[in-house]
């Protein structure tokens, strides 16, 4: 692998606008019959990335990454690795390997035989080939079960396998489809950090599919969001759950509150909005400005609200209400809180006191406010 | 253990009867001494004796075990190609006929695809001068049992995984390459059982061989069935008893050797997530 000299770089590369873009995809639609699987994508992914396509069932994600990978065919739009058109290139001719959501390990070969199917093809001698074979077969640590079938290994250790068989070309880009998906939690996380170590190593080029946000917020280093084919945001994982630009990545990427209004005066980048549903007005940043009466909704997640027994100063963001729910997770407690026109809050209250000790903040029928910083709020606009 | 209630063992014995009496006769009656089949007339080995003289036995079983192993060989390439057309092409001009034409010997009387061929090669004999014996029973018989292969092979490939296959093209094998390294490799169990059930049909077919056969060309069912219309000889209780005997035999040897794979299977299976832990 190439150094890079320690990446003297000024900034992140997406955001040079300069910068060539590794895959390049332009305007890419699909159909199948009267369905659009993916409408009218266009996306940029750099060298080097961890790029994760985030989305539920049914967003046209792994469309999206078949494409890439040569078994579907755009109806609309092009693909560009690395500068080339990708249109009429079998899935056998391209700079790309995949590791597939199943694994899809061939059955009837050794874990050797596996990683090594692909380095067949490769010019190389059969010495090269078989110590290609044990470096990958000792970087995901499966040395002594080289000689055993998939079916004589777990769900990890096939999942192993099959990250091995898909670097075992040294592709320009690895395409993972829900590579985490089959395992139980503990491994999850093992892995999740496995798979940066590796790509930190090899440096290569990953696009992810999930359709887990926890995922792809510590994998990646941006994520586009997905919905019914279309993204909906590109950004980095700080981004996309501080700065949702829509409803639907702001309740997509954790759990958020809206509390829908109108706009009633807007200026020096704050927007006042008179929320009808609480009966008071909030004041929140915002980047551009926004017409009166416009339609909008205060967005804040629930770790940034503070939930307090006592009424705030004038001026501050706040609403009032009664406890209804009251969840303890240990680090954290998740309260719902019902405000006077019925609607439903979740805060998130960490739990920095121990239990037991001292009064807790506010138990069932309690009634409380809850506020929050105009900084830790967004502003969503329809 | 719960007892089993005397209904349900009468019932038992009486199932396991209608299945075995018949056969265990059949042997019982393979060691006659008399000449006749239904009269006792003591134990010998005389039957056997005069089985192994008769050379006509030999020649038809030679002949159909011959003409087995073509038809089995030939109906499982073409049946293979046929199951892979139907699982893989969902649409192409013809498919709807094609797929009917491909399982119609299935549902097709036996008569009417015998007499079917029996007009063919009479036409074909006309134009050609092929004599019907050998080779028209192959065909025949390839005809109908490659449409066995055919549903087995695209009920396996129906039920396999294609990313399997999409795996081995991204790593760089070409569609023919895919075919010979991962999908024949899986499909391979299929492939065995449509080969074993069209090599049994073909053993024993009776009517198809009857319309398609020529002088000469006597397989082994037709020989028993001929034999048979002069009363049934201790001879051919033998020979019965003789295959029977290896039917068995082999039947038990897979049984064995299957539930050795089996218990191996398990013990990988529990070893894989041990060393997991």
């Amino acid at each position: 692998m190439p150094d890079d000299g320690g990446k003297p770089q000024s900034g992140p590369i997406w955001l040079d606008a300069a910068a060539k873009p590794f895959i390049s995809i332009e305007g890419v639609t699909k159909r199948f019959g009267s369905f659009t699987a993916v409408d009218n994508v266009t996306l940029k992914v750099f060298k080097g990335e961890l790029f994760a396509l985030l989305g539920g069932s049914g967003c046209g994600k792994s469309t999206l990454l078949r494409m890439l990978a040569g078994f579907e065919t755009p109806t609309e739009g092009k693909i560009l690795i690395d500068g080339q058109d990708m249109a009429g290139i079998p899935p056998y001719e391209r700079p790309v390997n995949m590791m597939f959501q199943s694994y899809a390990l061939f059955p009837h070969m050794t874990v050797e035989k596996n990683i090594g199917y692909g380095l067949k093809h490769e010019n190389m001698s059969d010495a090269e080939r078989a110590d290609r074979v044990k470096m990958l077969i000792d970087l995901v640590q499966l040395g002594q079960f080289a000689q055993r079938k998939p079916h004589q290994l777990s769900g990890g250790q096939r999942q192993r396998v099959a990250l091995a068989r898909a670097l075992a070309k040294q592709p320009k880009l690895l395409l993972l489809d829900e590579p985490l998906g089959a395992l139980d939690k503990k491994l999850r996380e093992q892995t999740q950090f496995e798979l940066m170590n590796i790509q930190d190593k090899v440096g290569i080029t990953f696009i992810v599919v999930t359709h887990d946000q926890e995922e792809a917020m510590t994998l990646a280093t941006r994520i586009a969001v997905m919905d019914k084919g279309v993204i909906r945001q590109t950004g980095t994982p700080t981004e996309i759950y501080e700065y949702p630009r829509t409803k639907f990545v702001a309740d997509f990427i954790g759990s958020i509150n809206q509390f829908e209004g109108e706009v009633k005066s807007s200026k020096k980048g704050f927007v006042t909005v008179s929320v009808p549903l609480t009966n008071t007005e909030m004041t929140v940043p915002h980047d551009r400005d926004l017409p009166e009466g416009s339609k909008v909704a205060v967005a804040v997640r629930p770790e940034k609200l503070t939930i307090t027994r006592k009424a705030p100063a004038k001026g501050v963001n706040a609403v009032t209400g009664t406890v209804v729910d009251l969840g303890y997770f240990g680090k954290d407690s998740l309260y719902r809180i019902k405000l006077a026109s019925g609607a439903l809050v979740r805060v998130n209250h960490v739990n920095s006191k121990r239990a037991g000790e001292g009064e807790r903040v506010a138990v069932w029928e309690d009634k409380v406010w809850l506020t929050f910083d105009p900084s830790s709020a967004i502003l969503l606009a329809e | 253990m719960k007892r089993l209630s005397t209904f349900l063992v009468v019932m038992l014995c009486l199932g396991y009867a209608f299945f075995y009496i018949p056969i265990l006769s059949m042997m019982f009656f393979s060691f006659n001494k008399s000449k006749l089949a239904t009269v006792w007339g003591g134990f010998s080995f005389d039957p056997y004796v005069r089985l192994f003289k008769t050379n006509a036995v030999w020649d038809a079983a030679g002949l159909s075990l011959m003409i087995a192993v073509i038809s089995a060989t030939f109906a499982t390439i073409l049946g293979t190609m046929a199951g892979m057309a139907l699982a893989r092409f969902k649409r192409f001009p013809g498919r709807t006929a094609f797929s009917g034409l491909v399982t119609s010997p299935l549902i097709m009387p036996e008569v009417i695809t015998g007499i079917s061929l029996a007009l063919l090669f009479i036409g074909i004999g006309y134009a050609t001068g092929l004599m019907r014996g050998a080779t028209t029973i192959t065909i025949a018989h390839i005809t109908f049992s490659m449409s066995y292969v055919a549903v087995i092979v695209q009920s396996r490939l129906a039920s396999m995984d294609r990313s399997v296959e999409e795996a081995a093209m991204d790593l760089g094998s070409k569609p023919a390459q895919v075919l010979f390294d991962v999908t024949l490799p899986i499909i391979a169990p299929a492939l065995v059982s449509g080969w074993l059930l069209a090599f049994t049909l073909s053993l024993d077919d009776v009517v198809i061989t009857t319309f398609t056969n020529g002088p000469g060309s006597t397989t082994l069912p037709l020989y028993i069935f001929g034999q048979a219309r002069l009363g049934v000889k201790p001879e051919m209780n033998a020979l019965a008893t003789i295959i029977v005997t290896l039917v068995g035999t082999g039947v038990a040897i897979a049984g064995i050797l299957m539930h050795r794979a089996e218990q191996k299977r398990l013990r990988d299976e529990r070893q894989a997530y041990a060393a997991n832990k």
